[in-house]
């Protein structure tokens, strides 16, 4: 339950961020969202003991939180809240594989704690992608941009009712939750009849509020077809954009950029 | 129930993306076909219902550990199966998207997992026969509970091949059943007894609303069909063609991660965060990387080499064709099944 | 053409479960007149709205709305001309935003985009939320809410509005601008309510209803100074004509 309503505080709290304007929020989504794709591809492609090559991405990602205004703050906060379940699957694997790799002086490294390492790294940089791409492009946005990108507009507009219904639906549960737990009297946890009651009592609810909003439709000439204004215009600057992040992305894959560095380092010194 | 992205390779989550997409596809083009378009809004609700549900937890009986509603077959039995398949897609999408339940590489796998089995399998061959067109509280108890077991259970068989498919896990196919089957026996119970609960409730205030679902026929014969032939075709296809980049770094850690993650959905279904994680873990490489050779010891280097690309490997391509293969066989065997029913009623 | 723009003449709907919840009702409302339809919770002030938009077709008796008697075939001409203003604005509000919301209605009419656009604005800026157009519906307070509700039906022009419980749920002053928007509009108007204060300021005329019947139907002030008839169908005076408790003056 509180990882639930906590999770609807930071979906308002996107919302939010996503209302707000800046050199990434002005990008076309579909740039975002096809180049959120490009990323996660490249990420998670790495072999499983990649790490420093996998850095350049997560400065990738700075960057543009930093254009777009998304407070490392929050993204931390997010991670931080998140991370437990990475850390103790990734845990197995100093475990299982006791593999030495590499001497740094006299500490043995296991490819089980580079993998280790490996996993949390990942984990930052795909959920910090997600979050980005939502914190500068917002929910709806997305899903308009998945339906241009050939998501069958059905599923979209299913997506969009969901999340427009989601913040009305769960207040009203919380409120019969909150109803019958004044009267629980410190007793936790519901048996299943209280629970089908609660549970079904919202259920009828839920049916009753579809079938007003289907009446609301009718009304307003709904035939079937949910027509959205379409304001979605690519630019020039758009498919640049995405040409040049694209590049980016493909070249930080395919180059150890951290090696290189590291080399040209090393060989300029003495 | 979820499936992790950790066991998954990419030539299985690839193949089952495509399934799941062909099915959305479908279910799409059924659903909008469909003349009543009151289910448009309604599964637009219902999907923010699971969301308001799964926030309120019961006691599962004689355990003490606490439950919450799955609704898969909820969904199934209000909306017919493909508004319903829909509707589980866009929850799980928004699961994996601002709650990193799930995974994006195994939002197929869980789609497919958790929308496929209820909604065209335990549905339209349990479910509706068992129930008729004249529910009861005993035939919606025993439909509702054999459904929600059934469903879990075919859920849990997917999970279990496509994790022994990828060759991620070399957990032997035997243990791996043994270990995932049974657990998922009790969530299944618990599902169908709490998806009996709150359709008999619903059956009991107004009764209307079932019959209602009951006599609309959204599944024509021609769509079950067209479905299952569709994510057979698909996903022999991907299958194929994705095994063939495919290459697989045999690691003997995850099945006991799988064995940890089937046990941790038990007490706690929705804290599937770590399955997004988790699953980056082994992934496999396209191209040969030395993450950890610029830490100073080239000596190091040969150690994390992977395959070179493409791995034209007999033995994945094998894996990802016999998964399109045994959905293939599946989708015959349903269309077989549906034939029969049809002659028989 | 008629000069009465809704003629109901017995109408009679009786449920599935056998509730007669409207059972025998005739009026007729005149272009620009304000009619309030009061009664008591389950006096069939709903039923009788769910046919003015032709949600429910007359299982006996008839509707006409402007030209057309209500038949299925004259469904979609009639909800074009009548506009219903829902009492839970959060289920007419379905789309991702306050401006594909009021969109909505326009663009399923097949207008042109630029028609779109200009009456999305007029809408918005008639209600006062022009500033609210990329605003997701739930992020809105109750006021602003029924206010672009109000907006989703003006952009669709009707000549009739239709409106249940429109000041439920608003605070004092919310409800006070509200009503002061109505009165402002030149549409015919039906509103069912509670608030029989609001009736006092925006209706010249009231029909009250009880068990599915007409009990009185005329001018507001001679129905609310009946007293005995507000009390046999389960209301009351306002409370403006009620007698003052501290010094028992009108």
């Amino acid at each position: 339950m509180a990882k639930i309503e906590s999770a609807f505080v930071d979906l308002s709290y996107l919302d939010t961020l996503a209302a707000g304007d800046s050199v990434v929020h002005r990008l076309d989504p579909r740039v975002k969202v096809v180049t959120t794709a490009i990323f996660l591809l490249c990420v998670v492609s790495f072999d499983k003991y990649a790490i420093a090559a996998m850095l350049p991405f997560a400065l990738f990602l700075i960057v543009i939180m930093g254009l777009g205004g998304v407070p490392a703050s929050f993204v931390l906060k997010k991670l931080a809240i998140t991370s437990p379940f990475a850390v103790m699957i990734g845990i197995f694997n100093p475990i299982f594989d006791q593999h030495i790799v590499l001497h740094l002086g006299p500490l043995a490294v296991t490819g089980g704690w580079l993998s280790f390492l490996s996993i949390i790294l990942r984990f930052c940089l795909t959920v910090t992608a997600m979050l980005v791409l939502i914190a500068t492009t917002g929910f709806n946005a997305v899903c308009m941009a998945l339906e241009r990108l050939g998501v069958p507009k059905i599923f979209a507009v299913q997506m969009l009712m969901l999340y427009r219904y989601i913040f009305v639906l769960v207040e009203e549960g919380q409120r019969m939750h909150r109803a019958r737990a004044l009267r629980a009297f410190g007793r936790r946890g519901l048996d299943m009849k209280t629970f089908a009651h609660l549970v079904g009592q919202l259920l009828l609810r839920t049916i009753d509020r579809g079938q007003r909003i289907h009446l609301a439709m009718l009304c307003r000439g709904f035939d079937g077809t949910i027509r959205i204004r379409q304001q979605l215009r690519i630019t020039g600057r758009d498919i640049g954009t995405l040409l040049l992040s694209a590049i980016v992305l493909i070249a930080m894959r395919q180059l150890n950029l951290a090696l290189l560095l590291g080399q040209l380092l090393t060989d300029s010194l003495p | 129930m979820h499936m992790a992205d950790a066991l998954l390779s990419p030539a299985i989550g690839g193949t089952m993306w495509a399934a799941t997409a062909t099915g959305i596809a479908v279910c799409a083009k059924k659903v909008q076909k469909d003349l009543d378009d009151s289910k448009i809004p309604l599964m637009g609700v219902l999907g923010a219902f699971i969301f308001a549900a799964q926030m309120i937890n019961f006691t599962i009986p004689a355990t003490g550990s606490s439950g919450h509603l799955g609704g898969g077959m909820i969904l199934a039995i209000l909306l017919g199966p493909c508004a319903a398949f829909l509707t589980i897609a866009s929850v799980l999408t928004v699961q994996a998207m601002f709650f990193a339940d799930g995974g994006l590489l195994a939002l197929g796998c869980n789609i497919f997992n958790l929308g496929v089995f209820p909604c065209f399998i335990a549905y339209p061959f349990i479910y509706r026969p068992i129930v008729g067109s004249t529910p009861n509280p005993t035939r919606i108890a025993i439909g509702a509970t054999l459904g929600g077991i059934i469903g879990l259970q075919l859920g849990a068989l997917g999970v279990v091949f496509e994790t022994y498919l990828s060759g991620i896990s070399e957990l032997p196919l035997k243990a791996f059943l043994s270990a995932m089957l049974p657990i998922h026996l009790g969530i299944g119970l618990v599902e169908g007894l709490v998806t009996t609960a709150v359709v008999t409730f619903v059956w009991k205030a107004r009764p209307e609303i079932l019959q209602y679902s009951a006599l609309s026929r959204p599944l024509g014969n021609l769509g079950l069909r067209k479905v299952l032939i569709g994510l057979g075709v698909a996903a022999v296809v991907t299958g194929g063609a994705l095994s063939w980049f495919a290459s697989s770094f045999p690691d003997g850690l995850e099945w006991s991660m799988a064995k940890t993650s089937g046990k941790e959905e038990l007490e706690a279904p929705a804290s599937g965060i770590y399955h997004l994680l988790a699953g980056i873990q082994e992934k496999t490489a396209f191209l040969p990387d030395y993450g950890f050779k610029n830490s100073g010891e080239e000596a190091a280097a040969s150690e994390g080499t992977a395959p070179s690309w493409p791995a034209v490997d007999t033995g994945t391509t094998t894996a990802g064709l016999v998964g399109g293969g045994l959905t293939l066989a599946l989708a015959v065997v349903i269309g077989l099944l549906f034939r029969r029913r049809k002659q028989t009623l | 053409m008629s000069h009465h723009i809704v003629e109901v003449q017995d109408l009679k709907h009786t449920y599935p479960d056998n509730t007669a919840a409207v059972r025998g009702i005739s009026f007729r409302i005149h272009h620009g007149e304000s009619v309030a339809v009061v009664g008591a919770n389950g006096a069939g002030k709903s039923t009788l709205l769910l046919h003015l938009n032709g949600y429910l077709t007359p299982q006996s008796g008839t509707v006409r709305i402007g030209d057309f008697p209500l038949t299925r075939e004259t469904v979609k001409d009639i909800r074009r001309t009548v506009g219903m203003i829902f009492q839970d604005p959060d289920d007419q509000l379905f789309m991702p935003t306050v401006y594909e919301d009021v969109a909505f209605g326009p663009l399923n009419l097949g207008l042109p985009a630029e028609e779109v656009e200009q009456r999305v604005q007029q809408a918005l800026s008639r209600t006062g939320v022009e500033h609210l157009s990329e605003r997701p519906p739930y992020k809105l307070s109750g006021g602003e809410k029924r206010a672009v509700a109000i907006a989703t039906v003006l952009a669709m022009s009707p000549d009739i509005l239709v409106m249940d419980e429109p000041t439920s749920n608003l605070d004092p002053r919310s409800r006070r601008s509200l009503i002061e928007l109505l009165a402002g509009f030149h549409h015919t108007k039906i509103i069912a309510t509670h608030d029989l204060d609001m009736v006092m300021d925006l209706c010249e005329r009231t029909i009250v209803i009880h068990e599915g019947r007409i009990t009185a139907d005329g001018p507001t002030a001679a129905i609310f100074s009946d007293d005995q008839l507000l009390r046999r169908s389960h209301l009351e005076q306002p409370l403006r004509m009620q007698v003052c408790p501290v010094c028992s003056k009108r």
